[in-house]
This record gives C-alpha cells, structure tokens and sequence, in this order.
C-alpha cells in the first residue's frame, strides 16, 4: 500500500531512507524519522486497536506521551513487548507490531458485543456483580476477567536485554528541552552551572518545533537546533534525548528512564536496551509543557477524533495528514494553526468555533486564507463506525446549555482542542501545593517544597515571549545561586502571534433524545454518564469517584482525562473545581518497564558471591555449593554416584574415625584492640572474660537488650590488648554494628577498636581423633601434645614458611584445631593440609557433614538460636555470670523468661530408629488428637548420627527439662508424616565431652 | 531517597545508610537497680513522632560511623546531623 496520506516535501523525517515495518501482519512503509503512529498514519490506518470495556474501534489521539488508544503489542528481535504506545514507538527496519484487546481481529471483534451491552457495564459493575456467590470468585469470575482486562501479553521467556542504573549529581536538572527548558538550561549552562537537559523525544525543542514563531531572527526551530548544538559542545552539560524525567523523589532526587535502544531493530553490543538515571540535583527546572485537553462530545472516541495539536506535529513532524477532509473543533485559538496548517498543504479544512466571534491576529489569518468558519457551533457528535464518516454540528446559545437544529457535515477527522492543561506531575510529586488558574481553567504549580521550579507552560505561561525572558532569568538566577558565577547571557528577540482569551466549555450538552456515548477517559472507556452515576451513588471525594470509575487510572494515568473529570463532578456538584480538587500525582509519569527498575540486579547478580580463597579446589574436588547468605560454601564433595545423605554420612564418619577438614573461612572474624577491650568483652557476653589469660580462647554467647541469644562464637586473647573474636557466618555483619553501637553510642569511654577481618583471614577447621597427629607433621618444631596446646589454647606457628594460627577449638565435638592464614595463602594452606593429611586418611567436609556433627554432640546453632530463644533455652544458663552486668542481662528477670515450664533443647530419636524426622515438625503428645492439636515444640535440626547409625533430632520443647524419656509424636502435615520419638538428651554424643580434651 | 549528611563523609545518599531507630533512648547505667517499668521503656516502649524527630542512622557502607540525624517525620526535611557523641 503507498503511503496516500503522506505530504510530498513537509515534515522533518528522511525520505531518503525508506523503512519497511509489518503491522497486524500487513507490510507497509515509512521513512526513518517516523513514529510507528506517523508511519500508519501516512498508510491511512486509523484502526489500531479495541477499547478496555466496550471493545470499541480505537486510533490515534495524540501523537506523544498522552496517547491514550494506540497501545501495541511489540515485537523486536525475538523478544515480544507489551504496552508500547505507538505515538512514541520510532520506526525501525523490520518493526512488528499488533493490536491488542481484540479477538480474532482488530477489524472483527467479538469482544466488541460488549458495545451493544452497555446498560448492563455502569460504572462499578464489577463491584456489584462478581460479589456473590463467593465461591464463583476463584473458578468463573477471576479467570475470566482476567482473560477480558488487560492490553497485551507480558513474555514468558527470560528478557535477554541489558538494563543499566546510573547515578549522577548535577547543579540543575532540566525536564523538558522546548523552549521554557532550552532557555534555562542555556543561561545555566553559560553561567557555569552543571546541567543535565532531558527530552523524552528524539527530537529536541518541543513546541517549537511545530509553531510558526521567530527568536532571534530565525525560527523557533532553526533557533531550537543551534541552542542544543552549542549546549553538546559544553563540557559542563549532558544533553539526553528519548529520557524521560519520570520521578521527583525525596530531597531533590529524580529518576529518569532513558531508552537507549528502542528505536534500534537490535541492542548494540555494551550498549543497554535502557537506562534508569538517578539524578541528584540541587536545583530542578521543570519545562515540562502542557497538554491538550479535549473537548468532550458524542461518539469522542471514534478514530479520526484528534487532538488539533498532534494533528499539526503529524503535519509538521512526519508531513502526514491524518484527514483530508478535516474539521476542526476549538474553543481557542491554537487550534487555528492547525487549520491554517492544512490550509498551507492545499487542504480545505472547516472551523467549528464554540466562541462568538472572537477576534485576534490569527483569527484574522484564518480568515484571510479563506478557511471556514462557524463561530457559536459545536461538534454534537461523530458519525462512523471504524473511522469518522461526517459529523453532526449545531449552533450553540451563549450560555452553552442549548442546542440548535442539528445539520450534518462530511469529514473524515475532527481535530479538537479545550485549550491547554499544564503537565504539573514533577512540580506536584516534588509535594507542591498546586493551586487552581481560573484564567487558565487548570491547576499549576504554587509553592515549591523542594528546590525546585516550573517555568513555561508547565506553570501556567502560553505566551512565548514571557516563556523564554523568564526561562533565562530563572536559568541564570538558579546557576548564580548554586556556582556564584555572574555571566548573565542577553535573552533573544521573540515574535509570535497573540491569541486571545479561550472559551472556559469543555462538554457539548446532549441533544433531545439523544444517548450518545461521551468519554472522558479514552482509555478506560469511562463516560460522562458513568462519573454522574457514580455522584448520584453518593461518591463525593475525587480519589473515591477516580477509584469507583476508574478514571484517570489507565496507562496513561488520565493525561488527557483528568481536568475534564473534575470540571464534570465539579458542574454537578455545583461547586467550584478547586474545592473538588485533583488527585495525587505519582510516579512514575509515563509507564516505566521492570527490566529499568531492576537493572542488573538479576540472577546471581542480584547480590554478591562470596567466595573463599579455596572455592576452586573445592570446584575442582567435585564440591556441591549451597548459599550461606552471601557465600557459597561445599555442603558436600560428591564421589562416584554418591548423593546428599551418602556423601555427607561419608565424611561426618571419616571425622569421627580419622580425620577431616572444613573450610571455615566464612565465619565472622572481627578484630579487637585497645587497653579496655577485655571490659568490653565482659559487657558484651554473657559469661567472665575479665580473667582470659594471653594464648587462650574462649566460647562465648552474646544477647540483645531483650535477652534473646543474639551470637554464639569463640574469642581468642592474642595479647594483652588484642583479642580475635569470631561469629557465625550470618551474623558477622550483625554483629559488627551491634559492637560499633556500643563503642560510639554507648559506652564511648572505653579505649576499643574493633574491625572486620572476615576476608583477612581464610580458615580451615581439622578434626577427628588423628588430628593431632597431622598437626604435629603441618608444624614438626611445636609442641602440640594435650600439655603443650591444650583445650581452647592458641598458639602460632610456621607452616611451611607462612605464618599461621592455630586455635585448639572443636565445633564437631571431636579433637579438632583451627587453622587461619592470610587469606592469599588460603590455598597453599588448605592443599598442604589435604597432601600431610593423605596418610591419615584425610577427607574433606561440607557444611552437611558439619550440621551432623554439631546436631548429635548437641551444639546449638541458628536452627536453635533463632531469634526467640534465651540462653536458658539452649541449655546455655551456665555461661550466665551472676556477678556482673552485661547487655541484656536484665531481660532475663522478666516472668516469662524465668517460667518453670520454659522450652529446652532436647534430643529425639524416633522409636522404630529408621525414620528421619522432617526438620520443622511440631511435637504433639496425641497423634490423632482434634485440630488444632496443641504444640509442645517443634524439631529445629535433624541428621543421621554416624556415630549410632539412626535418625537423630534436636528440638525445643515447653518443659523440656522434665521431658526426657517421655514418648510423643512429630508431626509433619507437610510431608504427611507422623512419627512415633522418644526424648533425650540433647548430648547424644560424648556427652561429658571428652574427646575435645583428648 | 533521602540525602544524609554524614559528620565526617559528608551529603551521601540514603542507601548508604542503616536506619538505627530513636536517637534519644538512653541505656540505664551497668550494675545499677532497674525497675521493670524503666526497662520496659528502654527495650521496648518508643514514641512515634509526628514532625521533628532525633534518630540513629549507621554509615554501614560509609565510614562505619553511627551519627544522630534530626528528621522530620512528615516531610523528610533533614535539620541537623552530628556524630554519636554530641547531643541535638
């Protein structure tokens, strides 16, 4: 099909790059520089898509970011996109697009019945039917909903597209590059200021690039062009086009979402598809601009109904006609640049005026070019089906409330303005208290509340000469202030045409006996009579009648609807549209895709990886990860066709039988110094440090205010002042800050550093009963005999010329040692050990052969200290000093943390000796009892014991105390398990504790 | 996001930042006689300001110092920032 509707020389696109692009399987033609909107629109589609409710024909309405119909489902390189609007989508070789909300097609839509029922569809028909029977909610209602709502289809597949975050600091951030914004940004730009200027088009300038002015002795455009020319050149600004300023956050924060890729067919390589900016600015200019805003009439939806602004940009911009019989409806003067535009291209356009006789210089240009005009007439209503075929006007009195005969007239697009709405999102985000502009009959910004300041026609301003004289100086003065420079820049000559004051009617009053369909939002098919319905059910507030009718509440969040809503509810409230007041502005302003706001942080990117200094030997040793928060460490080294529970009972016996090594790098290692760092120790844990001599270790267990067990680990005396504290590896940040806060807030008279060294040091625990033996050969000149290094002693040694620690600590229970070097000999460390230790039958253990060692010696850890226990809880009461104060101490005083029938960990065996208990099962006393069956505790770990060679558990039990030796049930609903288990004592192993003291 | 003036780092951004809770609860003194009541108010009874507000943040991907920020509750808006050992 040719390009019918395109203009032979008007237009900024390039003809001489012709690009092809298929919509609704159809392939057509634009040129590069066109909207997918521009380019179907020179094709002669006006059909793009069906509405939300009533599956009426949609087109186009605007030509921009305000769209409210043109929604396409997108597919560009493989990847299909939801929710694009075609006014803004550019074209590209090989673009695929489709309508949505339609079925089987756009042309023939079964949906479209919904039309002919729409008695039945008022406002808030949902609310009142799918109420009942409840049960209907799940199995009919939900689904089918579901299936009818909605624009377009979200990709199942994994986004293969980059999306990139940034931060940036500026002086001044400018939202809007037309004239208000080139303005600014110049004088600031010229006054040293940092500047990022934003435009949300490709094309930069805004209004200026479709009005008939002069600035500066050229046109508004050529003046536009060489401005942001000379702006590129600065080094003190960023000029980025396709980004849209969407967000005015806290303390003078902007987010803003830059399309890096979308227009291209495919995503350059290092380049993202998009870009979220979050921009930190000390001033912020808002150019936003306006929008037009309707004139609300018969039929209003029907396509080849536009606004009169984006049929001059589609003239101007693209050189498409989007009729060629038009008729302009107006109630102002900008309109009549579109008609003297149609006019310019040898179009004969017809002006319906709701003014009576208004006079002004462009009227007067009207005129004189020979356009018709009917002054005191308005559109009642479209005619047409898919596309505009004529339309029913009629003479209307002054006071707007009667309507003449009604006479038709052939046309093929209304193009209608209701003059211009200042877009105040940013100011009134930013939290602005917008106040009502009766000249203007719409809100603007008031006082700012951040630093921030609207200029142009986004405050309010439609006249270009005071647009640009006041953006120059608020550019300048805004600089001055923040750089202290003084370079003041003289503002151009302006000249424009002066229009004359617009008519305040926005809603063409029904004829007799007529019932036409008037909408106010487009998009979510809401009409007048819905808003009145909602006002007679007794909706007053405007957030309540927005949320009934769902008004302004589409993608695209009422940019078009908004201001006519409320001049509505105000008419029928009899009130005045101030005191209705409008409803709150959020962001984002234009709909932002999730990839942006995620970035990069997907995946495994979406935290760090911690990873040991040993991780590939572990990688090259068959090791199976598991995540320890950020870490990654072996939960077991898989040999043959082994799995979880064979390998991991494999190594838990080779450590009660030979020996094992564990790679413990990632406990939280934390540094101590200072003259009172063994006072702060005795504050911190519950238990006496005061006495720890140099060279020896101690196990300690520290609680929050509350008396709960916040930490258990050992810390190490290194010297007089010096002392190795370590955690457990997912509390090690935790900690840290809790020891800051007492240092800094608390307590800042003691003399005490502390600093992690979780990364300093990289740490391998050896155990088993032939530990001794492999240290005694790691480290042949120490004396490492039960006297020479005993029990919780530390020492230092030299393994093999690098300078190691060696503590004398057990986490499995057996006789085990810990080994910590510098974490750059992590691996040197950990293979000398694997190759002394080969003679000792040495094996490596994961975190699953640890769990089993620690569960059946009846060692607490997190599945036990889990943030609700106390000390006593654990079994831990012995380690609380009675003759000193620490944190938390006084918590363990309160009634319930004293109670006689408080919890305890014990252990448990099942009877039949077989059967693993699920981690997480409640103890109960009758298996069989009603529901809810009352909970005396529940099971926190289980393993196998290697050492009997069945089923073992730890669990906390109210009373556990005098539980042991009595029978009850674990029951996992979950798992559809109920176990018959006897209770016992939580030491199921060695529990006198021998072997570590061997 | 809030932009916080830290007393040695200087303005940094929020997510920088841990939030620390009220600035001015005091911890009674080691080793002295506490009434349930007193403790009761320490650990767990807080006041939920509308407007100014006295408040911990912890520069924990900073300097790693705590610092006591005067906050407005309602409007953000940041008065006073000072390290742990002064007071507002």
């Amino acid at each position: 099909m040719s390009q019918t509707y395109r203009l032979n020389n008007s237009g900024q696109i390039n003809r001489d790059k012709k690009i092809s692009f298929k919509f609704n399987g159809k392939k057509y033609f634009g040129y590069e520089g066109d909207t997918l909107a521009s380019a179907l629109l020179a094709n002669g589609i006006h059909l793009v898509g069906r509405s939300f409710k009533y599956h009426r024909p949609r087109g186009f309405f605007g030509a921009g970011v305000d769209e409210p119909y043109a929604i396409v489902q997108m597919v560009r390189n493989n990847e299909t996109e939801p929710n694009v609007r075609a006014t803004e989508q550019e074209l590209f070789e090989g673009l695929e697009a489709k309508s949505v909300n339609c079925w089987p097609s756009v042309n023939f839509d079964i949906g479209a019945i919904n039309n002919f029922f729409n008695k039945f569809l008022p406002a808030g028909f949902y609310y009142k039917t799918f109420m009942w029977p409840k049960s209907f909610w799940y199995r009919i209602y939900e689904p089918f909903i579901r299936k009818a709502a909605g624009f377009g289809v979200a990709s199942t597949k994994y986004d293969s597209e980059r999306y990139e975050h940034k931060y940036e600091y500026c002086d001044l951030l400018i939202a809007g590059s037309g004239p208000a914004g080139l303005s600014g940004a110049y004088a600031a730009a010229k006054n040293g200021a940092r500047v990022i200027l934003a435009e949300e088009k490709p094309r930069f300038g805004g209004s200026l690039l479709t009005s008939e002015v002069n600035i500066g002795n050229q046109s508004g455009k050529d003046w536009a062009e060489k401005i942001i020319a000379e702006l590129k050149e600065m080094p003190n600004v960023t000029v980025k086009n396709r980004s849209q300023v969407f967000g005015y956050y806290d303390h003078n924060m902007l987010v803003m979402s830059e399309k890096v890729s979308d227009h291209l067919p495919k995503t350059k390589k290092f380049s993202p598809k998009q870009r979220l900016w979050y921009i930190r600015a000390k001033e912020v200019l808002i150019s936003s601009g306006s929008i037009e805003r309707p004139i609300v009439f018969g039929n209003n939806d029907t396509p080849g109904v536009v606004l009169a602004s984006a049929a001059k940009e589609y003239l101007k911009v693209y050189g498409v006609l989007v009729g060629k019989k038009p008729l302009v409806f107006t109630n102002n003067d900008s309109a009549y640049e579109t008609a003297i535009e149609f006019k310019k291209n040898g179009i004969d356009p017809i002006i319906l005026d709701s003014r009576n006789a208004p006079k002004s210089e462009i009227i007067e240009e009207a005129k004189n070019l020979g356009i018709e005009i009917k002054f005191s007439y308005v559109v009642v209503a479209a005619n047409g089906y898919k596309k505009v075929k004529s339309a029913q006007i009629a003479h209307i009195s002054s006071d707007k409330r009667n309507l003449g005969k009604i006479e038709k007239i052939n046309c093929d697009c209304i193009c209608v303005s209701g003059f211009w709405t200042p877009t105040i999102h940013l100011s009134s985000q930013s939290g602005n208290k917008t106040k009502f502009d009766e000249k203007i009959d719409a809100f603007v910004p008031g006082k700012s509340k951040q630093n921030e300041t609207t200029v142009g026609s986004a405050s309010g301003i439609f006249n270009l000469e005071e647009t640009i004289s006041t953006s120059f100086e608020k550019g300048y003065q805004l600089s001055k202030k923040i750089t202290n420079n003084d370079n003041k820049v003289s503002v151009p000559q302006v000249s424009e045409k002066k229009f004359t004051n617009h008519d305040k009617f926005w809603c063409v009053p029904l004829p007799d006996k007529k019932n036409f369909k008037r909408f106010l939002d487009f998009q979510n098919d809401v009409t007048v009579s819905d808003i009145e319905l909602a006002l007679r059910e007794g909706y007053r507030s405007i957030e309540h009648v927005k949320r009934y009718t769902t008004l302004g509440m589409a993608t695209d969040q009422g940019k078009t609807s908004n201001l006519n809503g409320l001049q509505l509810v105000s008419d029928v409230e009899n009130k005045v549209v101030p005191s209705v007041g409008h409803t709150t502005f959020r962001p984002p302003y234009t709909p932002v895709s999730i990839g942006a706001i995620v970035g990069r942080e997907i995946g495994k990117h979406s935290k760090p990886t911690r990873k040991s200094p040993m991780h590939s030997w572990h990688e090259k040793n068959n090791a199976v990860f598991v995540d320890a928060g950020m870490w990654l460490r072996p939960r077991y080294y898989k040999k043959g066709n082994e799995g979880l529970f064979e390998a991991s009972k494999r190594e838990a016996e080779n450590v009660r039988k030979n020996v094992g090594v564990c790679d413990v790098t990632t406990l939280g290692k934390i540094d101590i110094k200072g003259p009172d760092a063994a006072e702060f120790l005795n504050r911190v844990y519950t238990n006496a440090w005061l006495k720890l001599p140099v060279g020896k270790a101690r196990y300690g267990v520290m609680l929050r205010e509350d008396g709960i067990v916040m930490d258990d680990g050992t810390t190490t005396r290194i010297s007089e002042n010096h002392y190795h504290m370590t955690t457990t590896t997912a509390q090690a940040a935790n900690v840290l800050s809790h020891l800051e806060y007492y240092l800094q807030l608390v307590w800042p008279d003691l003399n005490v550093n502390v600093v992690s060294t979780t990364e300093q040091w990289a740490g391998a625990a050896i155990a088993g009963p032939k530990s001794r033996s492999l240290l005694q050969k790691l480290f042949p000149n120490k004396d490492l005999s039960n006297e020479g290094l005993p029990f919780m002693g530390y020492t230092e040694g030299d393994l093999f010329g690098v300078p190691a620690r060696i503590f004398r600590i057990s986490f499995s229970g057996e006789l085990a040692y810990e080994l910590n070097v510098q974490s750059d000999f992590g691996n040197f460390m950990w293979e000398k050990i694997i190759e002394v230790g080969n003679e000792f039958e040495i094996q490596p253990y994961g975190t699953e052969a640890l769990s089993t060692l620690r569960i059946e010696m009846g060692h607490v850890a997190g599945s036990e200290l889990d943030g609700r226990t106390i000390p006593y809880d654990n079994g831990l009461d012995g380690l609380i000093s009675k003759k000193k104060d620490f944190i938390g101490k006084r918590s363990l005083n309160r009634e319930a943390f004293i109670a006689q029938s408080r919890q305890k960990v014990v252990g448990v065996v099942p009877l039949d000796k077989k059967t693993s208990i699920p981690e997480g099962s409640h103890l109960v006393k009758d298996a069989s009892a009603k529901l809810p069956n009352p909970k005396l505790g529940h099971i926190s770990a289980s393993c196998w014991s290697v050492e009997y060679n069945n089923p073992f558990s730890l669990a906390i039990v109210k009373d556990g105390k005098n539980m042991i030796g009595k029978k009850l049930y674990a029951l996992s609903p979950l798992k559809n398990k109920s176990i018959p288990v006897e209770i016992v004592s939580s030491h199921y192993v060695d529990p006198k504790g021998e072997r570590v003291r061997s | 996001m809030l932009y916080i003036e830290c007393p040695y780092c200087g303005l940094r951004s929020q997510n920088e930042f841990a939030y620390g809770g009220d600035g001015t609860v005091k911890r009674p003194t080691l080793n002295k006689e506490v009434s349930d009541k007193e403790w009761d108010n320490f650990v767990y009874n807080r006041k939920s300001p509308r407007g100014k507000h006295v408040e911990l943040w912890h520069h924990i991907s900073g300097c790693r110092q705590w610092i006591k920020v005067q906050r407005d509750t309602v409007t953000h808006e940041i008065f006073k920032t000072v390290s742990a050992d002064k007071e507002i």
